[in-house]
Protein backbone atom coordinates (compact mmCIF):
# COMPACT_ATOMS: atom_id res chain seq x y z
CA UNK A 1 0.00 0.00 0.00
CA UNK A 2 0.91 3.56 -0.85
CA UNK A 3 2.54 5.56 2.39
CA UNK A 4 0.35 9.33 1.97
CA UNK A 5 2.64 12.25 2.85
CA UNK A 6 2.32 15.85 2.55
CA UNK A 7 4.98 18.11 1.27
CA UNK A 8 5.07 21.45 0.43
CA UNK A 9 7.26 23.04 -1.73
CA UNK A 10 8.09 26.84 -0.15
CA UNK A 11 10.10 28.06 -3.18
CA UNK A 12 6.57 28.04 -5.31
CA UNK A 13 4.05 28.31 -2.09
CA UNK A 14 2.55 32.41 -3.15
CA UNK A 15 0.30 32.36 -0.16
CA UNK A 16 -2.72 32.44 -2.02
CA UNK A 17 -4.93 30.28 0.55
CA UNK A 18 -7.09 28.80 -1.78
CA UNK A 19 -5.99 25.51 -0.23
CA UNK A 20 -7.53 26.85 2.81
CA UNK A 21 -10.39 27.76 1.19
CA UNK A 22 -10.96 24.44 -1.05
CA UNK A 23 -10.75 22.29 2.28
CA UNK A 24 -13.00 24.58 3.90
CA UNK A 25 -15.19 24.17 1.24
CA UNK A 26 -15.20 20.42 0.62
CA UNK A 27 -15.75 19.79 3.93
CA UNK A 28 -18.36 22.34 5.22
CA UNK A 29 -15.86 22.86 7.77
CA UNK A 30 -17.32 24.38 11.10
CA UNK A 31 -16.93 28.13 11.54
CA UNK A 32 -13.80 28.89 13.50
CA UNK A 33 -12.37 25.46 12.17
CA UNK A 34 -9.89 25.67 9.78
CA UNK A 35 -8.39 22.34 8.86
CA UNK A 36 -5.30 23.72 6.67
CA UNK A 37 -3.65 27.14 7.36
CA UNK A 38 -1.02 29.23 5.70
CA UNK A 39 2.17 30.86 7.51
CA UNK A 40 4.74 33.39 6.17
CA UNK A 41 7.77 33.77 8.02
CA UNK A 42 9.53 37.20 7.43
CA UNK A 43 6.09 38.68 6.03
CA UNK A 44 6.68 41.19 3.97
CA UNK A 45 11.03 40.88 4.17
CA UNK A 46 13.24 39.85 1.36
CA UNK A 47 13.13 36.49 1.30
CA UNK A 48 9.86 35.69 3.13
CA UNK A 49 8.61 32.38 2.29
CA UNK A 50 5.31 30.64 2.78
CA UNK A 51 4.11 27.49 3.95
CA UNK A 52 0.93 25.47 3.81
CA UNK A 53 -0.01 23.20 6.61
CA UNK A 54 -2.17 20.88 8.28
CA UNK A 55 -2.18 17.72 9.84
CA UNK A 56 0.95 15.25 8.17
CA UNK A 57 -0.60 12.46 9.08
CA UNK A 58 2.89 11.29 11.32
CA UNK A 59 4.21 7.93 11.72
CA UNK A 60 4.21 7.58 15.15
CA UNK A 61 1.54 10.42 16.43
CA UNK A 62 2.10 12.65 19.20
CA UNK A 63 -1.98 12.97 19.25
CA UNK A 64 -2.33 9.30 18.90
CA UNK A 65 -0.32 8.62 22.17
CA UNK A 66 -1.54 11.32 24.20
CA UNK A 67 -5.40 10.47 23.88
CA UNK A 68 -6.56 9.10 27.17
CA UNK A 69 -9.47 7.82 25.06
CA UNK A 70 -7.35 5.84 22.06
CA UNK A 71 -9.70 7.11 19.62
CA UNK A 72 -7.12 7.63 16.51
CA UNK A 73 -5.96 4.91 14.30
CA UNK A 74 -3.85 4.56 11.29
CA UNK A 75 -5.09 3.72 7.73
CA UNK A 76 -3.19 1.07 5.62
CA UNK A 77 -2.73 4.44 3.58
CA UNK A 78 -0.49 6.15 6.51
CA UNK A 79 -3.39 8.66 7.10
CA UNK A 80 -4.63 9.44 11.17
CA UNK A 81 -7.80 9.24 11.29
CA UNK A 82 -10.08 9.63 14.93
CA UNK A 83 -13.30 8.64 16.11
CA UNK A 84 -15.47 11.59 16.51
CA UNK A 85 -18.17 9.44 18.78
CA UNK A 86 -15.24 8.69 20.78
CA UNK A 87 -13.50 11.97 20.91
CA UNK A 88 -14.09 14.05 24.78
CA UNK A 89 -12.92 17.37 23.67
CA UNK A 90 -9.88 17.30 26.12
CA UNK A 91 -7.29 19.14 23.81
CA UNK A 92 -4.35 16.82 24.69
CA UNK A 93 -3.90 16.06 21.03
CA UNK A 94 -3.80 19.94 20.58
CA UNK A 95 -1.11 20.28 23.47
CA UNK A 96 1.22 17.41 22.11
CA UNK A 97 1.00 18.13 17.90
CA UNK A 98 3.89 20.03 16.64
CA UNK A 99 2.00 21.05 13.55
CA UNK A 100 -1.08 22.58 15.31
CA UNK A 101 -3.49 20.46 13.34
CA UNK A 102 -6.38 19.53 15.94
CA UNK A 103 -8.96 22.45 16.24
CA UNK A 104 -11.88 22.35 18.51
CA UNK A 105 -15.51 23.72 17.76
CA UNK A 106 -16.20 25.29 20.69
CA UNK A 107 -19.08 23.90 23.02
CA UNK A 108 -20.36 25.83 26.28
CA UNK A 109 -19.29 28.52 28.27
CA UNK A 110 -15.58 29.36 29.16
CA UNK A 111 -14.14 27.83 25.60
CA UNK A 112 -15.40 24.15 26.38
CA UNK A 113 -13.71 22.46 23.60
CA UNK A 114 -16.16 20.00 21.50
CA UNK A 115 -15.13 17.22 19.49
CA UNK A 116 -12.01 17.80 17.72
CA UNK A 117 -11.59 18.06 14.02
CA UNK A 118 -8.71 17.82 11.91
CA UNK A 119 -7.09 17.00 8.48
CA UNK A 120 -8.68 13.94 7.62
CA UNK A 121 -6.25 13.39 3.93
CA UNK A 122 -10.06 14.23 2.32
CA UNK A 123 -10.07 9.99 3.80
CA UNK A 124 -13.19 10.31 5.74
CA UNK A 125 -13.66 8.43 8.97
CA UNK A 126 -13.88 5.02 10.46
CA UNK A 127 -18.24 5.04 9.29
CA UNK A 128 -19.49 3.94 6.17
CA UNK A 129 -17.53 5.11 3.14
CA UNK A 130 -19.65 7.74 1.65
CA UNK A 131 -22.58 7.65 4.01
CA UNK A 132 -24.00 10.42 5.45
CA UNK A 133 -22.84 9.71 8.81
CA UNK A 134 -19.45 10.52 7.65
CA UNK A 135 -19.85 13.58 5.44
CA UNK A 136 -21.40 15.14 8.38
CA UNK A 137 -18.71 14.28 10.78
CA UNK A 138 -15.40 14.17 9.02
CA UNK A 139 -16.29 16.04 5.24
CA UNK A 140 -16.14 13.86 1.97
CA UNK A 141 -13.75 10.65 1.73
CA UNK A 142 -12.29 11.23 -1.56
CA UNK A 143 -9.58 8.81 -1.31
CA UNK A 144 -12.20 6.22 -1.10
CA UNK A 145 -13.77 7.73 -4.78
CA UNK A 146 -9.93 7.36 -5.97
CA UNK A 147 -8.82 11.31 -5.84
CA UNK A 148 -6.02 13.22 -3.81
CA UNK A 149 -6.74 15.61 -1.19
CA UNK A 150 -8.35 18.56 -2.94
CA UNK A 151 -6.18 21.39 -0.97
CA UNK A 152 -3.11 19.84 -3.14
CA UNK A 153 -5.47 18.74 -6.39
CA UNK A 154 -6.39 22.18 -6.73
CA UNK A 155 -2.89 24.29 -5.76
CA UNK A 156 -2.17 26.69 -8.74
CA UNK A 157 1.61 26.67 -8.41
CA UNK A 158 1.48 22.89 -7.44
CA UNK A 159 3.39 23.15 -4.44
CA UNK A 160 1.52 21.70 -1.95
CA UNK A 161 1.94 17.75 -3.10
CA UNK A 162 -0.15 15.48 -1.32
CA UNK A 163 0.10 10.92 -2.52
CA UNK A 164 2.08 8.38 -2.21
CA UNK A 165 5.16 9.88 -0.12
CA UNK A 166 7.35 7.61 -3.09
CA UNK A 167 5.32 9.69 -6.06
CA UNK A 168 5.53 13.02 -4.13
CA UNK A 169 9.38 12.66 -3.47
CA UNK A 170 9.84 11.58 -6.97
CA UNK A 171 8.67 14.95 -7.97
CA UNK A 172 10.18 17.14 -5.89
CA UNK A 173 13.54 15.47 -6.13
CA UNK A 174 13.48 16.24 -9.98
CA UNK A 175 12.28 20.07 -9.05
CA UNK A 176 15.30 20.40 -6.81
CA UNK A 177 17.61 18.77 -9.79
CA UNK A 178 16.73 21.20 -11.68
CA UNK A 179 16.29 24.37 -9.45
CA UNK A 180 19.80 23.79 -8.00
CA UNK A 181 19.14 23.60 -4.35
CA UNK A 182 19.01 21.82 -0.87
CA UNK A 183 16.30 19.46 -0.76
CA UNK A 184 13.93 20.99 2.35
CA UNK A 185 10.81 18.16 2.64
CA UNK A 186 9.09 20.46 4.93
CA UNK A 187 8.15 18.60 8.53
CA UNK A 188 9.25 15.53 7.40
CA UNK A 189 11.83 14.72 9.63
CA UNK A 190 9.29 15.56 12.50
CA UNK A 191 6.21 13.68 10.84
CA UNK A 192 7.63 10.25 9.18
CA UNK A 193 9.60 7.34 10.07
CA UNK A 194 9.33 5.32 7.20
CA UNK B 1 82.85 48.45 45.16
CA UNK B 2 82.98 48.07 41.84
CA UNK B 3 81.90 44.59 42.37
CA UNK B 4 78.41 45.18 43.53
CA UNK B 5 77.71 47.78 41.07
CA UNK B 6 78.19 45.34 37.89
CA UNK B 7 76.56 42.65 40.33
CA UNK B 8 73.16 45.32 41.10
CA UNK B 9 73.71 45.65 37.02
CA UNK B 10 73.31 42.37 36.13
CA UNK B 11 70.61 41.87 38.57
CA UNK B 12 68.70 44.85 37.15
CA UNK B 13 69.24 43.39 33.95
CA UNK B 14 68.29 40.45 34.60
CA UNK B 15 64.79 41.15 35.87
CA UNK B 16 64.17 43.40 32.72
CA UNK B 17 64.39 40.32 30.93
CA UNK B 18 62.02 38.73 32.87
CA UNK B 19 59.86 41.35 32.36
CA UNK B 20 60.22 41.43 28.50
CA UNK B 21 60.35 37.52 28.56
CA UNK B 22 56.55 37.78 30.31
CA UNK B 23 55.30 40.19 28.66
CA UNK B 24 56.42 38.54 25.39
CA UNK B 25 54.47 35.59 25.85
CA UNK B 26 51.47 37.08 26.62
CA UNK B 27 51.57 40.13 23.84
CA UNK B 28 52.91 37.70 20.98
CA UNK B 29 49.74 35.55 20.84
CA UNK B 30 47.58 38.10 20.94
CA UNK B 31 49.08 39.66 17.39
CA UNK B 32 46.22 37.65 15.56
CA UNK B 33 43.81 40.77 16.84
CA UNK B 34 46.17 43.15 14.64
CA UNK B 35 44.54 40.81 11.44
CA UNK B 36 41.09 40.57 12.71
CA UNK B 37 40.70 43.94 15.25
CA UNK B 38 40.80 46.67 12.69
CA UNK B 39 38.55 45.27 10.13
CA UNK B 40 36.28 47.56 8.91
CA UNK B 41 32.69 47.02 10.03
CA UNK B 42 31.48 47.08 6.41
CA UNK B 43 33.98 43.80 5.89
CA UNK B 44 32.41 42.28 8.82
CA UNK B 45 29.14 42.83 7.96
CA UNK B 46 29.82 41.12 4.39
CA UNK B 47 31.71 38.31 6.21
CA UNK B 48 28.52 37.69 8.05
CA UNK B 49 26.24 37.81 5.18
CA UNK B 50 28.52 34.70 3.46
CA UNK B 51 27.94 33.04 7.04
CA UNK B 52 24.87 32.46 6.77
CA UNK B 53 22.05 30.74 4.14
CA UNK B 54 18.99 32.64 3.77
CA UNK B 55 17.10 29.43 3.29
CA UNK B 56 18.79 28.36 6.43
CA UNK B 57 17.99 31.14 8.23
CA UNK B 58 14.26 30.52 7.36
CA UNK B 59 14.26 26.95 8.26
CA UNK B 60 15.78 28.25 11.86
CA UNK B 61 13.15 30.63 12.72
CA UNK B 62 10.14 28.00 11.80
CA UNK B 63 12.51 25.41 14.42
CA UNK B 64 12.71 28.32 17.19
CA UNK B 65 8.76 28.44 17.17
CA UNK B 66 8.94 31.97 15.56
CA UNK B 67 5.58 34.05 14.68
CA UNK B 68 4.90 34.46 11.55
CA UNK B 69 1.88 35.46 9.86
CA UNK B 70 -1.29 33.60 8.91
CA UNK B 71 -4.54 34.46 7.40
CA UNK B 72 -5.91 32.22 9.33
CA UNK B 73 -6.44 34.28 12.25
CA UNK B 74 -6.54 32.61 15.99
CA UNK B 75 -4.43 30.85 18.86
CA UNK B 76 -0.80 30.86 17.29
CA UNK B 77 -2.21 29.93 13.92
CA UNK B 78 0.89 31.68 12.70
CA UNK B 79 3.43 29.49 14.35
CA UNK B 80 5.16 26.62 11.97
CA UNK B 81 6.04 24.28 14.53
CA UNK B 82 5.45 23.78 17.82
CA UNK B 83 8.39 21.55 19.51
CA UNK B 84 7.47 21.44 22.97
CA UNK B 85 4.65 19.33 22.68
CA UNK B 86 6.91 16.11 22.01
CA UNK B 87 8.78 17.03 25.42
CA UNK B 88 5.60 17.21 26.99
CA UNK B 89 4.07 14.04 25.48
CA UNK B 90 7.41 11.97 26.56
CA UNK B 91 7.23 13.22 30.09
CA UNK B 92 3.51 12.66 30.34
CA UNK B 93 3.75 9.42 28.77
CA UNK B 94 6.85 8.55 30.31
CA UNK B 95 8.19 9.23 33.75
CA UNK B 96 5.37 10.89 35.52
CA UNK B 97 3.16 7.95 34.26
CA UNK B 98 5.85 5.31 35.81
CA UNK B 99 6.68 7.23 38.81
CA UNK B 100 3.16 8.26 39.54
CA UNK B 101 1.83 4.77 39.72
CA UNK B 102 4.61 3.86 41.52
CA UNK B 103 4.19 6.62 44.00
CA UNK B 104 0.52 5.68 44.45
CA UNK B 105 1.13 2.00 44.75
CA UNK B 106 4.30 2.34 47.14
CA UNK B 107 2.08 4.52 49.07
CA UNK B 108 -0.32 1.93 49.40
CA UNK B 109 1.65 -0.90 50.23
CA UNK B 110 3.55 1.16 53.08
CA UNK B 111 0.17 1.63 54.41
CA UNK B 112 -1.24 -2.22 54.50
CA UNK B 113 2.30 -2.89 55.73
CA UNK B 114 2.21 -0.82 58.73
CA UNK B 115 -1.46 -1.53 59.34
CA UNK B 116 -0.11 -5.11 59.48
CA UNK B 117 2.44 -4.54 61.82
CA UNK B 118 0.98 -2.04 63.94
CA UNK B 119 -2.65 -2.17 63.73
CA UNK B 120 -5.09 0.36 64.76
CA UNK B 121 -3.11 2.84 67.32
CA UNK B 122 -5.74 2.29 70.23
CA UNK B 123 -6.98 4.53 73.27
CA UNK B 124 -4.53 3.88 76.02
CA UNK B 125 -7.39 4.84 78.56
CA UNK B 126 -10.94 3.90 78.96
CA UNK B 127 -13.50 6.37 77.42
CA UNK B 128 -14.65 8.80 80.37
CA UNK B 129 -18.09 9.57 78.38
CA UNK B 130 -17.18 13.07 78.46
CA UNK B 131 -16.73 14.78 75.29
CA UNK B 132 -15.35 18.00 74.50
CA UNK B 133 -15.81 19.59 70.68
CA UNK B 134 -13.13 19.43 68.30
CA UNK B 135 -14.11 20.94 65.15
CA UNK B 136 -17.10 23.04 64.84
CA UNK B 137 -20.07 22.53 62.47
CA UNK B 138 -18.85 24.85 59.47
CA UNK B 139 -15.49 23.51 59.77
CA UNK B 140 -17.18 19.76 59.29
CA UNK B 141 -18.81 21.29 56.10
CA UNK B 142 -15.89 22.70 54.92
CA UNK B 143 -14.03 19.33 55.36
CA UNK B 144 -16.34 16.97 53.96
CA UNK B 145 -16.88 19.12 51.04
CA UNK B 146 -13.55 19.87 50.42
CA UNK B 147 -12.65 15.74 50.79
CA UNK B 148 -15.56 15.03 48.49
CA UNK B 149 -14.53 16.89 45.59
CA UNK B 150 -11.38 15.86 46.40
CA UNK B 151 -12.04 11.95 45.80
CA UNK B 152 -14.21 13.17 42.75
CA UNK B 153 -11.63 15.10 41.22
CA UNK B 154 -8.81 12.40 41.94
CA UNK B 155 -10.62 9.54 40.39
CA UNK B 156 -12.23 11.51 37.07
CA UNK B 157 -8.50 12.42 36.99
CA UNK B 158 -6.92 9.67 37.41
CA UNK B 159 -9.05 7.97 34.84
CA UNK B 160 -8.16 10.67 32.10
CA UNK B 161 -4.28 9.92 32.84
CA UNK B 162 -4.60 5.92 33.44
CA UNK B 163 -7.51 4.93 32.06
CA UNK B 164 -5.99 3.87 29.03
CA UNK B 165 -3.77 1.79 30.34
CA UNK B 166 -5.84 0.18 33.02
CA UNK B 167 -9.78 1.18 32.46
CA UNK B 168 -9.83 0.36 28.28
CA UNK B 169 -8.84 -3.48 28.63
CA UNK B 170 -11.94 -3.45 31.12
CA UNK B 171 -14.97 -1.47 29.47
CA UNK B 172 -13.78 -1.57 26.11
CA UNK B 173 -13.21 1.38 23.91
CA UNK B 174 -16.53 2.68 23.46
CA UNK B 175 -17.65 2.05 27.17
CA UNK B 176 -14.53 3.95 28.53
CA UNK B 177 -15.06 6.88 26.50
CA UNK B 178 -18.74 7.78 27.50
CA UNK B 179 -17.21 7.47 31.08
CA UNK B 180 -14.09 9.17 30.08
CA UNK B 181 -16.88 12.49 28.57
CA UNK B 182 -18.58 12.33 32.11
CA UNK B 183 -15.32 12.20 33.94
CA UNK B 184 -14.06 15.53 32.24
CA UNK B 185 -17.39 17.62 32.38
CA UNK B 186 -17.52 16.55 35.95
CA UNK B 187 -13.31 17.13 36.34
CA UNK B 188 -14.11 20.68 34.90
CA UNK B 189 -17.07 21.72 36.84
CA UNK B 190 -16.15 20.69 39.80
CA UNK B 191 -12.52 21.61 40.01
CA UNK B 192 -13.61 25.58 40.34
CA UNK B 193 -15.79 24.41 43.47
CA UNK B 194 -13.12 22.70 44.76
CA UNK B 195 -10.78 25.60 44.50
CA UNK B 196 -13.05 27.45 46.38
CA UNK B 197 -13.25 25.16 48.81
CA UNK B 198 -9.65 24.29 49.22
CA UNK B 199 -8.88 28.22 49.89
CA UNK B 200 -11.36 29.19 52.40
CA UNK B 201 -9.74 25.91 54.47
CA UNK B 202 -6.68 27.36 54.01
CA UNK B 203 -7.86 30.73 55.55
CA UNK B 204 -10.08 29.60 58.37
CA UNK B 205 -7.16 26.93 59.70
CA UNK B 206 -3.87 29.14 58.19
CA UNK B 207 -3.43 30.65 62.21
CA UNK B 208 -3.73 26.75 64.01
CA UNK B 209 -1.21 25.92 61.68
CA UNK B 210 2.40 27.23 61.99
CA UNK B 211 4.97 24.70 63.13
CA UNK B 212 7.00 25.41 66.53
CA UNK B 213 8.97 23.17 69.06
CA UNK B 214 6.09 21.20 70.20
CA UNK B 215 5.74 20.04 66.60
CA UNK B 216 9.34 19.18 66.47
CA UNK B 217 9.41 16.77 69.36
CA UNK B 218 6.37 15.09 67.84
CA UNK B 219 8.47 14.44 64.79
CA UNK B 220 11.14 12.81 67.24
CA UNK B 221 8.55 10.43 68.76
CA UNK B 222 6.91 9.90 65.47
CA UNK B 223 3.71 11.37 66.67
CA UNK B 224 3.30 8.35 68.90
CA UNK B 225 2.44 6.40 65.83
CA UNK B 226 5.68 4.11 66.59
CA UNK B 227 6.27 2.81 70.63
CA UNK B 228 3.83 3.32 73.30
CA UNK B 229 5.07 6.92 73.79
CA UNK B 230 2.51 9.52 73.48
CA UNK B 231 3.99 12.89 72.25
CA UNK B 232 2.35 16.60 73.25
CA UNK B 233 0.28 18.05 70.91
CA UNK B 234 -2.00 21.21 70.74
CA UNK B 235 -5.20 21.47 68.85
CA UNK B 236 -3.60 20.12 65.84
CA UNK B 237 -0.16 18.20 65.72
CA UNK B 238 2.72 18.07 63.62
CA UNK B 239 1.41 15.63 61.09
CA UNK B 240 -1.69 17.21 60.63
CA UNK B 241 0.15 20.35 60.20
CA UNK B 242 2.53 19.35 58.05
CA UNK B 243 -1.07 18.23 55.91
CA UNK B 244 -1.87 21.45 56.19
CA UNK B 245 1.29 23.13 54.54
CA UNK B 246 1.11 20.40 51.87
CA UNK B 247 -2.37 21.76 51.00
CA UNK B 248 -1.67 25.04 51.00
CA UNK B 249 1.94 25.03 48.96
CA UNK B 250 1.14 21.61 46.73
CA UNK B 251 -2.53 21.93 46.81
CA UNK B 252 -2.38 26.01 45.23
CA UNK B 253 -0.42 24.64 42.72
CA UNK B 254 -2.86 22.40 41.70
CA UNK B 255 -5.79 24.61 41.51
CA UNK B 256 -3.65 27.16 39.70
CA UNK B 257 -2.76 25.34 37.21
CA UNK B 258 -6.09 23.27 37.06
CA UNK B 259 -7.84 26.94 36.50
CA UNK B 260 -4.98 27.35 33.22
CA UNK B 261 -6.34 24.11 32.05
CA UNK B 262 -10.09 24.45 32.87
CA UNK B 263 -9.96 28.14 30.68
CA UNK B 264 -8.85 28.09 27.02
CA UNK B 265 -10.94 30.89 26.26
CA UNK B 266 -8.30 33.32 27.71
CA UNK B 267 -6.19 32.32 24.63
CA UNK B 268 -3.22 31.02 26.77
CA UNK B 269 -0.72 28.91 24.36
CA UNK B 270 0.05 25.95 24.48
CA UNK B 271 3.10 25.60 26.41
CA UNK B 272 2.11 27.48 29.41
CA UNK B 273 -0.80 24.72 29.22
CA UNK B 274 1.85 22.23 28.81
CA UNK B 275 3.62 22.97 31.79
CA UNK B 276 0.69 23.68 33.54
CA UNK B 277 -0.54 20.09 32.84
CA UNK B 278 3.11 18.44 33.95
CA UNK B 279 2.33 20.31 37.20
CA UNK B 280 -0.96 19.77 37.41
CA UNK B 281 -0.52 15.83 37.31
CA UNK B 282 2.70 15.84 39.39
CA UNK B 283 1.01 17.51 42.27
CA UNK B 284 -2.02 16.01 41.96
CA UNK B 285 -0.68 12.15 42.32
CA UNK B 286 1.83 13.68 45.03
CA UNK B 287 -1.58 14.79 47.10
CA UNK B 288 -3.21 11.66 46.32
CA UNK B 289 -0.54 9.67 47.89
CA UNK B 290 -0.84 11.95 50.99
CA UNK B 291 -4.24 11.83 50.91
CA UNK B 292 -4.02 7.83 51.72
CA UNK B 293 -1.98 8.88 54.40
CA UNK B 294 -4.47 10.90 56.05
CA UNK B 295 -7.32 8.89 55.52
CA UNK B 296 -5.12 5.94 57.05
CA UNK B 297 -4.33 7.57 59.94
CA UNK B 298 -8.29 9.50 60.03
CA UNK B 299 -10.09 5.89 59.79
CA UNK B 300 -8.40 2.57 60.60
CA UNK B 301 -5.23 4.24 61.78
CA UNK B 302 -6.75 5.64 65.09
CA UNK B 303 -8.91 4.73 67.36
CA UNK B 304 -11.67 7.67 68.11
CA UNK B 305 -10.26 10.05 65.09
CA UNK B 306 -13.20 10.15 62.63
CA UNK B 307 -15.50 10.66 65.37
CA UNK B 308 -14.29 14.19 65.60
CA UNK B 309 -14.61 15.38 61.98
CA UNK B 310 -18.08 13.56 62.03
CA UNK B 311 -20.17 14.41 64.83
CA UNK B 312 -17.18 17.34 66.15
CA UNK B 313 -17.37 15.72 69.74
CA UNK B 314 -14.29 13.45 70.60
CA UNK B 315 -14.16 11.99 74.35
CA UNK B 316 -11.65 13.46 76.69
CA UNK B 317 -9.77 10.01 76.78
CA UNK B 318 -9.13 10.41 73.52
CA UNK B 319 -8.30 14.31 73.84
CA UNK B 320 -5.97 14.30 76.30
CA UNK B 321 -4.17 10.85 74.83
CA UNK B 322 -3.54 12.97 71.37
CA UNK B 323 -3.88 16.24 71.97
CA UNK B 324 -3.24 17.15 75.39
CA UNK B 325 -2.00 20.54 75.49
CA UNK B 326 -5.19 21.35 73.73
CA UNK B 327 -7.45 19.20 75.70
CA UNK B 328 -5.70 20.94 78.95
CA UNK B 329 -6.73 24.32 77.92
CA UNK B 330 -10.17 23.30 76.61
CA UNK B 331 -11.11 21.52 80.05
CA UNK B 332 -9.24 24.44 82.11
CA UNK B 333 -11.63 27.09 79.88
CA UNK B 334 -14.68 25.24 80.72
CA UNK B 335 -13.94 24.80 83.92
CA UNK B 336 -13.21 28.63 84.27
CA UNK B 337 -16.73 29.55 82.66
CA UNK B 338 -18.71 27.47 85.31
Amino acid sequence: MARMKFLCDEERCIECNACVTACKNEHEVPWGVNRRRVVTMDDGLPGEKSISVACMHCTDAPCQAVCPVDCFYTTDDGVVLHDKDMCIGCGYCLYACPFGAPQYPQEGAFGARGKMDKCTFCAGGPEEDHSHEELEKYGRNRLAEGKLPLCAEMCSTKSLLAGDGDIVSDIFRNRVIRREGEANTWGWNTAYKD
Amino acid sequence: MSTTSTLSRRKKMMAWTGVVMLMAIFLLPMTGYISTGFVTVAEEQQVQEQQTNPRSDYWRLVRENTKGYSAVKGRETNELIQASGQNWRQLRNGPIATYGSWLIGFTLAVLAVFYMWRGKVELSHPRTGQTIERWTLNERRMHWLTAGLFVILGITGTSLFYGRLVLIPIFGHNGFSAYAEIAKWTHNILGPAFVVALFSMIVAWFKNNFLNKIDLEWFKAFGGMIGDKHPSAEKLNGGEKMWFWALATIGVALCLTGLVLDFPNFDQEREIIQVSHLIHVITALVLIAFAFGHIYIGTIGTEGALEGMVTGQVDTAWAEQHHDLWAKSVIKKESDSH
